[in-house]
């Protein structure tokens, strides 16, 4: 047994006062970013595979749900890079094409849920009593429900469909963003600089806006990247389950259902193997800046 | 306590009765109508409508909304779910089969996970900085960011296509019921769920035990000349009090796991059922689920506050 992790933190009061050093605490920060090779892995690959998606109607050798009966099940090739699935279709251009749909669906349902979250924490924790307690309240209800659960019940009562994905995900994840804007507020809310915003007349909107919203930024922005995680990954659970994309619109979830049976998992990796890399190493990539911009900024938790 | 125990309780209630609403809702305003998927293809004409209208009025569709829903809620009460849209036996019926596969599948599968994590999260919080640390979190992270599918999918094409050593869906081997052919086929699914499981417990476990060990009082003990194990053991017991309240959070959660390797392994419990309901459209059966989910968050919250409440006296005064 060893005392390593017995020693006592030494515990710093408010971390939020700036450095006195030359850099700006951003440039210090994006310093250290740069420094951690795991977020920077990380961050490339994300914006390669954003890159890709975005560019997947130039690089696409084919349209992704053409279907070419004359090519089917075909391993991969010079022609079809990652070979053909069981309609002739192109593997790669539907990777493509389902890395566009996963990647929007993450991130625009992390998106919403953040501006709605940070908008509702911080006007939970600015305002107090009532309104904080409700809105509390809901929030640990909101946390508790299993959001895979949810949209099943939903899309198979509604039906299945990609806006209703983004909502439904946003609609269950803001809850996260909302408890740490909340959070931030009430220990700013009474500092000193608030006070004399206070003081000199400022009307509220502004003082959120300028003297409390940059404070919860950074906890925020961090959360908001492991969002993107989380909802890439639940998008590809509910597509693979079928409560999600729907075919022929390919994505990584949904390429992955259509590779259950015995004999595709067996004889034709090409069909399954890829995409389920592609959700792993987004999510691992996702999580790898989430935490590097968390130690970047708050370099005292990872020492 | 008492009375803050029963404030929480009947907002549970409220909760259920304002899903309970949400969901009743939510079938009445959906899209398509199920009762014409109920007439065989044969009926044509005039036919068809008098079979739509016996239908409807044999299901009680053709009555008021409120009506609806008040005999529909008082069903509920006394257990009547429904009826399967489309093989007719009762949801109740449908769902208790389902439960005890998926209970078994849940149970051991939390049971392992955290026989795992707590011993993992503790040796990571101890050695921290070192090699088994980073190795007990690079595997937790890895666990929780590849789609456990994707995992059940490389499980069976080693173990059951390749190597040839596992089954690789269902319960039981067709025409056998041996407590063996059980476990041979539990060990995908449950060591998949179990790992998830673990994944997110160390977490948990590993920064509970840093943070107790970062207190005063464990200096106090140092400071007193005691050993740095007696230390660990005072941090121990006041970080795996919590962890009570942390598994009964994840059990909704870990729900949703079962029901995607449920899909993969051919599991016959409760999340092959929600799908099969979701693929036929079939409502009854997704209330019947989405009513039970809500009920098993609920109960797992008030657990988790009552835990809290036994474990933490500040609470009580609160």
């Amino acid at each position: 047994m060893t005392t390593q992790g017995l020693e006592p933190t030494v515990a710093t009061d408010s971390g939020l006062a700036p450095a006195a050093t030359e850099s700006s605490p951003d440039k210090l920060a994006l310093r250290r970013f740069m420094r951690n090779p795991a977020a920077m892995i990380g961050a490339v690959v994300l914006l390669l595979t954003v890159l890709a998606s975005l560019l997947a109607p130039l690089i696409s050798p084919y349209p992704p749900t053409e279907i070419d009966l004359t090519n089917v099940r075909q391993p991969p090739s010079g022609e079809h890079l990652l070979g053909t699935d069981s309609t002739g279709r192109d593997v790669f251009s539907r990777l493509l094409a389902g890395g566009q749909v996963s990647l929007m669906v993450g991130f625009s349902a992390a998106l919403t849920a953040v501006a709605f979250g940070t908008l509702v924490g911080i006007l939970a924790g600015w305002f107090g009593g009532i309104v904080d307690g409700i809105i509390s309240r809901l929030i640990d209800i909101m946390l508790s429900l299993p959001a895979v659960l949810v949209i099943i019940v939903l899309a198979g009562v509604i039906g299945p469909s990609v806006p209703m994905l983004i909502l439904v995900i946003a609609g269950l994840a803001w809850p996260t963003p909302a408890r740490i804007a909340r959070g931030v507020v009430l220990s700013l809310r009474e500092e000193e600089f608030v006070q004399a915003a206070r003081a000199i007349g400022s009307r509220t909107r502004f003082i959120l806006a300028r003297h409390l919203l940059p404070g919860a930024l950074p906890p925020i922005v961090v959360s908001a990247t492991l969002l993107v995680a989380e909802s890439v990954l639940l998008e590809s659970s509910l597509s693979f389950l079928g409560a999600g994309v729907q075919p022929p619109q390919s994505s990584w979830g949904n390429m992955l259902n259509e590779a259950q049976s015995l004999t595709v998992l067996s004889s034709m990796p090409w069909l399954w193997v890829p995409p389920g890399l592609m959700i792993a190493l987004v999510v691992l990539s996702a999580m790898a800046v989430g935490d590097g911009i968390r130690d970047a900024i708050d370099p005292r938790k990872n020492s | 306590m008492l009375r803050v125990l029963l404030i929480r309780l009947l907002s549970s209630v409220a909760v259920f009765l304002l899903i309970a609403v949400g969901l009743f809702a939510l079938v009445r305003l959906a899209p398509g109508d199920p009762v014409e998927m109920m007439v065989p293809p044969e009926v044509s004409g005039a036919d068809r409508e008098a079979f739509t209208e016996a239908a409807r009025a044999r299901l009680g569709l053709d009555q008021p909304l409120v009506v609806q829903f008040v005999r529909w809620l008082g069903g509920l009460l006394t257990g009547d779910l429904g009826y399967s849209y489309t093989n007719g036996q009762p949801v109740g019926d449908l769902l208790v089969g389902r439960l005890g596969p998926t209970a078994l599948l849940m149970g051991s599968a939390l049971t392992i996970g955290l026989l795992v994590a707590v011993p993992a999260g503790v040796i990571a919080a101890v050695r921290r900085n070192t090699v088994v640390d980073y190795t007990v979190s690079s595997v937790s992270v890895v666990a929780i960011s590849v789609p456990s599918f994707f995992l059940g999918m490389l499980a069976i094409y080693t173990f059951a296509v390749r190597l040839q050593v596992l089954p690789s869906s269902g319960m039981y081997s067709p025409g056998s019921d041996g407590l063996g052919d059980l476990l041979t086929h539990m060990i995908m699914p449950v060591g998949l769920l179990a790992l998830a499981n673990a994944a997110a417990f160390t977490r948990y476990v590993r920064s509970g035990v840093l943070e107790e060990l970062g207190k005063d009082y464990v200096r106090t003990i140092i400071a007193k000349g005691g050993t740095s194990a007696r230390a660990l053991g005072h941090a121990l017991r006041n970080s795996l009090m919590s962890l009570i309240t942390v598994l009964a959070l994840t059990i909704p959660g870990s729900l949703s796991g079962a029901v995607v390797l449920e899909q993969i392994f051919a599991w016959p419990g409760m999340g092959q059922l929600a799908i099969y309901a979701l693929t036929n459209r079939d409502y009854p059966i997704l209330i019947g689920f989405g009513l039970y989910v809500a009920l098993l968050v609920l109960i797992c919250n008030l657990i988790a506050d009552v835990c809290y409440t036994i474990i933490d006296p500040r609470v009580r005064t609160a």
